[in-house]
């Protein structure tokens, strides 16, 4: 169900612990939250379920995923399959929570040594932060890591992941501004296989997804992490701000098809935004949620839980 | 690919024209229609339906007139309604009596404030100020330094601070007093990105505001945004009285729903748009280009500007000439796929075109770079002699040039027989724009300068475009 990127468990059993925890929290309020909606109604209606589909919608769910799930639902109605609301709001938790599992078996995948981890995605969404959040997470875990300073384009980007190196003790390979992204992870890699090291996590620049020149940019750095260690880059994390829109899923779809994205991090989920457009990411492309950012410190990073994430979108 | 709402209500009028006038129940449909264009396209929900009872309301009632058909009468009561909505284009900036003025940029994190802030000052070092930059993010890793290399970028001055000074009022009141020293004329004040729930940071902006009483608000906004763009904008606008608003990220190929989102609950004018990460790449608002963009109608007008800024007048009437007289080679068609190129993802120009007639098919198609790195070795293999005429290009030549460029004869062929048919299709092309059949789509760029000729037109790569 939860997926890591490391198959260690936090060895740490604070944090296993709170994780623990927020799940349990989680199987208790789930179905009560959702109840609010459907508080007071005896039976399912129109006007019931056109309040779920707003509700769907304001997640930025989008009307096509909104429509599949309530078609489904109306289908069961004339069945007869359902009738009292309680039903209604378990079938369509039940219904999402799939979809989002679905998605994320939790199979970690071959383990490089070094591990390479690619983080890309579209502009302002978090890749920095959350390259800084994860890489303190995986030394918490234990492991040798390196940070790669790919963007080399945006002002002061280079700077920015220095701090984080600061702030984890971690060391960051860099170039100086305007070298190309390949260069710094040829280094790099070739600093990370001299001194043992387990992961390498590489930032990228940020890029629209309809730009073919800087999506290509993007492969050539994936042929470089291939050539010089095996089946590398092993992960691309996609970073998606929650607060995207209908767009989030043709960005899945453009940096999934050039970047091999393997797994979404949502981030800036401490706001009021759902982030409903990964669900329907998880359902067209596959591509589970690994994890979630809450904030802009460096422990705001948590490993994605379907269940919470789908309670919240039912809060107002 | 989306169907555009033009298409959709020719649907749904299918059996209407000369009907008489539009009645509850036709109208119910296109309204529906309507509203899943809005949707889609992140207009929030409740601004959509506020949206859907205004246009029922205009649509109502509306005779049917012979000469437009319903799709479009009803296509123009939503466009007016929009732009009515998004306002005009007068959203000029302020200035303070006395100056120093100055601006605050404000919003969510990573939305877009420092690059803007750069491109705002060089907007307006261009227009005759004399900008100031200081960043009172003292927050966000290396976020001063960002605004510093910017400023570098652009060549304006900034005031950075004195070593360990940390505290964003006194950064941004320094800052004032040293533009009055220097007789800069406005300050722009980038802030910290910072949720609108956030209270501590919150306040921290409404004591801003107090002690530099800005002449400029500008909440910056991410085109990509989606249904939250309501609140964020609201909790802003509440607490500072947010001023203008200049929306990011253009030149993605989001719709830009949240255009209408932010002006429906701010009330305040959409400034400029950000199209891309370069100081310069900062336009002004166009209600109407966005209007088009949000309805998915295309934004005709930024792609003949874009198409402009890229490709060489000259070399395009001289390659138009070429067509016209069938003097096309090989060489010009590698050019043209130069130039193609350098126009970037071709997604995102077929995105701006209408997606009606011959465009239509060209919807969601796209340049496969492979191919594209295929063609060039495949042409740069070929002689000269070659290279002007094709019809020499024999079976044993081919064999040639397939070796030399690391392709199969096949692959050689198939570029022979699209390059013909490239050269067919613009002849036809550029007929069709001598009798006018392109001049339609181009009224409203009178005034804008000279238009580029459509010789770069993708219609003429036939096989180059697929999923
Ligand atoms: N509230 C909140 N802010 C976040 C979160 N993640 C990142 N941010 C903030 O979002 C802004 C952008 O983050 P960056 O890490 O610089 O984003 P990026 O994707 O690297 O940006 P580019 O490299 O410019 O494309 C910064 O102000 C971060 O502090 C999060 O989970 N919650
Ligand atoms: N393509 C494109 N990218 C943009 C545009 N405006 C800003 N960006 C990029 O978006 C990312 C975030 O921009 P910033 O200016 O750092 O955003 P910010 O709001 O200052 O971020 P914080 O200070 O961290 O909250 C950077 O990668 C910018 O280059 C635009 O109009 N188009
Ligand atoms: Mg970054
Ligand atoms: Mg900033």
């Amino acid at each position: 169900m939860i997926t890591t990127l490391f198959s260690a468990p936090p060895p740490k059993p604070s944090l296993f612990e709170r994780f623990k925890k927020a799940v349990e929290k989680t199987r208790d309020t789930f179905v009560e939250q959702i109840d609010d909606i459907f508080q007071g109604r005896k039976v399912i209606d129109e006007e019931l379920l056109e309040e779920l589909e707003m509700t769907l919608i304001s997640g930025d769910l989008g009307v096509r995923t909104t429509d599949e799930i309530l078609d489904q639902i109306r289908r069961q109605l004339s069945r007869k399959e359902l009738s009292d609301p309680s039903q209604l709001k378990e079938s369509i938790a039940r219904h999402m929570i799939e979809i989002l599992q679905k998605a994320g078996d939790g199979k970690v995948r071959a383990v490089g040594s070094p591990q390479v981890v690619l983080v890309v995605g579209v502009n302002g969404t978090g890749k920095t932060t959350t390259i800084g959040k994860l890489a303190n997470r995986l030394k918490s875990e234990g492991k040798k890591v390196l940070l790669a300073a790919g963007d080399t384009f945006r002002a002061a980007a280079t700077e920015q992941l220095e701090v984080w190196g600061e702030r984890t003790g971690i060391e960051v390979i860099k170039q100086k501004a305007g070298a190309d992204p390949s260069a710094v992870l040829y280094d790099a890699l070739q600093a990370a296989k001299a001194r043992g090291v387990d992961v390498v996590v590489v930032d990228t620049a940020g890029r629209l997804h309809n730009k073919a020149g800087l999506m290509s940019e993007l492969e050539k750095i994936r042929r470089t992490a291939g050539r010089l260690v095996d089946g590398a880059p092993h992960e691309t994390l996609l970073v998606l701000d929650a607060v995207t829109g209908q767009n989030g899923l043709e960005q899945a779809r453009q940096f999934t098809e050039t970047a091999g994205v393997t797994g979404l991090v949502l981030t800036k989920l401490d706001g009021t935004a759902k982030g409903g457009i990964a669900v329907a990411i998880a359902r067209e492309l596959n591509l589970p949620i690994r994890y979630v950012g809450v904030g802009e410190k460096i422990g705001d990073l948590e490993e994605f839980d379907a269940e919470s994430f789908v309670r919240a979108l039912f809060q107002a | 690919m989306f169907e555009n709402l033009s298409d959709k209500l020719q649907r749904v009028f299918k059996n209407l024209r000369g009907e008489g006038k539009l009645t509850e129940a036709n109208v119910q449909d296109a309204l529906k229609e309507i509203r899943l264009a809005l949707l889609e396209a992140d207009v929030n929900f409740k601004v959509v339906k506020q949206l859907i009872e205004n246009i029922r309301t205009k649509a109502l009632g509306q005779e049917v007139l012979t000469a437009f058909s319903p799709t479009e009468q009803v296509v123009k009561i939503v466009k007016d309604e929009l732009i009515r909505i998004l306002g005009s284009t007068e959203s000029k900036l302020r200035f303070a009596n006395t100056p120093p003025s100055v601006y605050m940029i404000v919003g969510l994190q990573g939305s877009g404030k420092t690059t803007s802030t750069g491109k705002l000052a060089n907007w307006l070092a261009k227009n005759g100020h004399r900008p100031q930059l200081v960043s009172v993010d003292v927050y966000r890793p290396a976020a001063r330094e960002q605004l510093r290399v910017v400023a570098g970028q652009i060549g304006a001055p900034i005031y950075v601070g004195e070593p360990g000074e940390a505290r964003p009022l006194e950064l941004a009141k320094a800052a004032k007093r040293e533009a009055v020293q220097t007789g800069r004329d406005v300050v722009l004040v980038d802030t910290a990105g910072r949720l609108h729930i956030d209270e501590e940071l919150m306040v921290e902006l409404e004591q801003l505001k107090k002690e530099l009483q800005p002449t400029e608000i500008l909440f910056v906004a991410d085109a990509m945004t989606g249904q939250d763009a309501v609140k964020s904008a609201e909790a802003f606008h509440n607490r500072l009285g947010v001023t203008g608003v200049i929306l990011t990220k253009m030149d993605g190929d989001a719709r830009g729903g949240a255009a209408l989102s932010i002006r429906q609950v701010t009330g305040r004018p959409l400034k400029f748009v950000g199209v891309g990460e370069k100081p310069d790449q900062f336009e002004l608002f166009y209600p109407d280009r966005v209007v088009s963009r949000i309805l998915g109608m295309g934004d005709v007008l930024s792609l003949i500007e874009k198409v402009e800024e890229t490709i060489d007048k000259k070399d395009a009437l001289e390659m138009q000439e070429k067509i016209l007289e069938n003097e096309f080679t090989l060489e010009d068609f590698l050019k043209q796929l130069r130039s193609l190129k350098k126009l970037g993802s071709l997604e995102s120009l077929l995105g701006m075109l209408p997606n009606v007639g011959p465009f239509k098919e060209l919807q969601g198609a796209q340049i496969d770079p492979k191919e594209m790195g295929r063609v060039e070795s495949i042409i740069s293999s070929m002689t000269a002699k070659e290279r002007k005429n094709h019809e020499i290009i024999n079976g044993s030549r081919r064999r040639r040039i397939a070796r030399g460029s690391g392709c199969s004869v096949q692959e050689v062929n198939q570029l022979l027989k699209q390059y013909r048919e490239a050269r067919k299709m613009m002849r036809a092309m550029t007929g069709g724009l001598k009798k006018g059949g392109l001049k339609r789509k181009q009224k409203g760029a009178k005034g804008r300068g000279g238009r580029a000729p459509i010789a770069y037109d993708p219609q003429g790569f036939p096989g180059f475009f697929g999923r």
